[in-house]
């Protein structure tokens, strides 16, 4: 797709995005969002940036490969998990720290739990688009 | 950390290296067979803590049941997992010589990993709806190790294998929503006791709805098109864990549902399951009769097999419930060893057509003697493992006082029949790839696979063959663990109480 | 509401049973999105439709209002959304390989695997 309309809004749109997905994260304990729908929505970023600048920038602008985000988000949800089992509770058993931080509130396990979910999201996301699209422009 | 949570992360972090370190081969072949050799180490473990009897319960985030997801290992799922843990160290074996560079590239041991995460947490959930979410785990890598390689067969086979079980899970999932609307609980074992007070006509339909999921999942009759259709298309080693492990899955949900909360009207649902039984071994073998491709011949005896299993659950007295979990237990081993022994004689001679292969009895003896070990034992011919299985549940249908009066002797005499046609349908796979000489052009030739790569095929087959003469020489050590966990399936209150019990 | 609801299952389940019998392989990749749909709607449904209040225990409280709405089954259908939507990124992903590895969307034509 050459379109310089989009080009130009993806190039706002996408750092956008990004903060709003990381916002989403922050206040999925309580309020609606979270790891799954923050990651869709940084997913939807770098799709975004894609479509407006072609599937290698968009790679590179993800500098990861989107597998290891995944592997990364998998291993991080599964540390926030353990920590439970370090604490002698039950796999995924929740901790919490009982004093306050501006923004994100009590900081816990589950929190990180989160995280983990929304690189793994990002990750899975990202991964199949890209292996999608760049398989059809293949063939064009 | 305890043992039941061990079984789970032990395969999701192995398929997580596996990610990480995708561009490496070696590295995720180290990591391929060493996290199958800790899981088996863990389920080792596991059986050691539940094999006296003892029901263990782990509630996931210290939620207590019913509110929270617990997971609840009996005898059966400790039994299950050891066995699926055995088989998947023989295929990730097998895999090192069987599927090749570019599969491994694109995440095959972490695929199998997944599915293998999949298939234990099936096994261990204490929750109906958990069981879902496990179901879709181990489908979806299923899928991708169906899919991998992209060859054209494969995925003919894979658009039908993939449409039908997604049917299946939605069938699952709708069952779960209309069970949870009904007793407002999903964990199983509350699930146990409040489905007694639910309209009895709406829990045999969500019976019916359950059968239908796990029916299509445990390819009985009539859901079985789209096994023979697929199962064959995949690498061997692929084959080999589905054949093995897949539609068992499906056999233990029915077991565990129809065990646990729909009892309320035996004598419908497992009526129903008896005539679908006996309908599923007879079309299974005959399936297979008339097949010439090896591995589609096996996925035929598959469903007849499967139909053993139902036979089982429905006849519902203490022996058959036992003929049942050791039929699982044999079958699993047999059915994946046959799938491997076919990739080996298709290595050697080149093809999975009967008719094309020939002359290995002459060619390869020390193969010869490692198909006739599980062929014979799925035919039933004492005294190998799948003798004592089959002599169960016939027995069970003879001698047992059951309420299908006349109807349960004669699903017997089926039984048995269909083992004499199994039995026909493992020697002409003798007679063909064996005995007869080999056709023109098509000489088998051990050389055809390099020396290394012949020893890791040859190792996991011949190490599973080992296991179902162990179990046939020795039934009785391996049966008392089956009329034990059988005990526990007839009598849900202890399954109930070691989940609710102290919390309510 | 109930009946309205139970309406629209039924019209969704049997659009999507009429696209999986087709024979093109993407109108059955359809169906099977539209299953997810109609199932979704059903465990919505069966959970039992009630205005009741956000599931919250009040500030200081130790039990839940009894008019509070039951927030699990819009947990399962929450679940079962997240599932659908990997299951059917991998399902187009697998048709369009199926489509460049047969040459054909016709289910009639993918008969080279099936038993005779």
């Amino acid at each position: 797709m050459n379109s310089i309309i989009l080009a130009t809004v993806s190039r706002l749109l996408t750092g956008l995005l990004l903060v709003f997905s990381v916002f989403l994260l922050l206040r999925g304990h309580n309020l609606p969002g979270g790891g799954f729908s923050g990651g869709l929505v940084a997913a939807s970023a770098f799709v975004l940036a894609s479509f407006a600048s072609g599937f290698p920038a968009a790679r590179r602008l993800l500098v990861v490969p989107p597998r290891v985000i995944m592997g990364f988000g998998l291993v991080v949800a599964l540390v926030a998990g353990l920590a439970g089992n370090v604490a002698g509770y039950p796999f995924l058993t929740g901790l919490w720290d009982t004093t306050l931080f501006p923004v994100v509130g009590k900081l816990g396990t589950p929190l990180f739990f989160d995280v983990g979910v929304y690189f793994a999201v990002l990750g899975v996301t990202t991964l199949i688009v890209f292996s999608l699209g760049e398989d059809s422009e293949e063939e064009d | 950390m305890n043992a039941v949570t061990l079984a789970l992360l032990t395969p999701l972090v192995t398929a997580v290296l596996c990610l990480l370190f995708l561009r490496s081969l070696p590295l995720q072949r180290f990591f391929g067979v060493a996290g199958m050799v800790v899981l088996l180490g863990v389920s080792f473990r596991l059986m050691a803590e539940v094999g006296g009897g003892h029901i263990e319960v782990v509630r996931f985030g210290n939620w207590p049941a019913p509110f929270g997801i617990v997971l609840v290992v009996d005898l059966l799922a400790a039994i299950m997992v050891l066995v699926s843990a055995i088989i998947g160290l023989a295929v990730a074996v097998y895999s090192l010589a069987d599927v090749d560079a570019r599969r491994v590239r694109y995440g095959y041991y972490a695929f199998l990993h997944f599915m293998m995460f999949g298939v234990c947490g099936a096994f261990l959930t204490g929750d109906i709806f958990n069981m879902f979410v496990w179901f879709e785990v181990m489908l979806i890598s299923s899928f991708v190790l169906m899919c991998l390689g992209g060859e054209k067969p494969q995925m003919e086979g894979a658009v039908k294998y993939v449409v039908l079980n997604l049917i299946s899970s939605s069938f699952f999932l709708a069952a779960c929503g209309i069970l949870y609307g009904q007793t407002g609980t999903l964990n199983m074992a509350d699930l146990a006791v409040t489905a007694r007070e639910m309209r009895p006509e709406l829990l045999t339909m969500t019976a019916m709805l359950f059968l239908v999921a796990f029916g299509l999942k445990a390819a009985i009759f009539p859901l079985f098109f789209w096994l023979p259709a697929s199962y064959h298309t995949p690498p061997v080693a692929v084959s080999a864990v589905f054949a093995g492990l897949l539609t068992k899955v499906g056999v233990y949900a029915l077991m565990r549902v129809f065990t646990l909360i729909f009892t309320n009207d035996i004598l419908l649902t497992h009526g129903l399951l008896l005539g679908l039984a006996g309908f599923t071994m007879v079309t299974g073998v005959l399936g297979a009769m008339v097949q010439f491709d090896f591995r589609r011949l096996l996925s035929f005896h598959i469903v007849s097999q499967i139909g053993y299993m139902v036979l089982g659950l429905a006849l519902f007295t203490p022996l058959a419930i036992a003929g049942t979990v050791f039929y699982l237990f044999h079958h699993i081993v047999v059915k994946a060893n046959l799938f491997l022994v076919s990739g080996i004689t298709q290595r050697y001679g080149g093809s999975f057509d009967l008719k094309k292969l020939g002359g290995f009895y002459a060619a390869a003896p020390l193969v010869a003697l490692l198909f006739f070990i599980p062929a014979m034992s799925l035919g039933g011919i004492p005294p190998l493992s799948g003798f004592f299985a089959k002599f169960a549940i016939v027995k069970a249908g003879l001698v047992d006082e059951t309420i299908f009066g006349a109807w349960a002797p004669f699903l017997s005499a089926v039984a048995l029949a269909v083992g004499l046609l199994t039995l026909f349908s493992m020697t002409k796979i003798w007679a063909e790839v064996f005995w007869k000489p080999a056709p023109e052009g098509h000489a088998p030739h051990r050389s055809n696979v390099p020396r290394g790569e012949r020893w890791l095929l040859l190792a996991p087959v011949a190490a599973l063959a080992g296991l179902t003469l162990t179990i046939g020489l020795f039934p009785q050590f391996f049966f008392d663990f089956a009329v034990r966990s059988a005990e526990q399936l007839l009598h849900p209150e202890i399954y109930i109480n070691a989940v609710l019990g102290g919390t309510t | 509401m109930e009946f309205l609801l139970a309406i629209t299952i039924g019209v969704l389940y049997a659009a999507s049973f009429y696209l999986l019998l087709r024979r093109g392989v993407v109108r059955v990749v359809l169906g099977v999105a539209l299953l997810s749909q109609a199932v979704n709607l059903l465990i919505f449904t069966a959970g039992g439709l009630r205005e009741g209040a956000v599931p919250f225990i009040a500030e200081g409280g130790k039990v839940l209002g009894a008019a509070s709405a039951d927030p699990l089954p819009q947990a399962l259908i929450l679940t079962a959304i997240v599932i659908s939507f990997g299951v059917l990124a991998f399902t187009l992903a697998m048709v369009h390989r199926a489509d460049q590895a047969t040459g054909t969307d016709d289910v009639d034509d993918l008969k080279g695997t099936d038993a005779t």
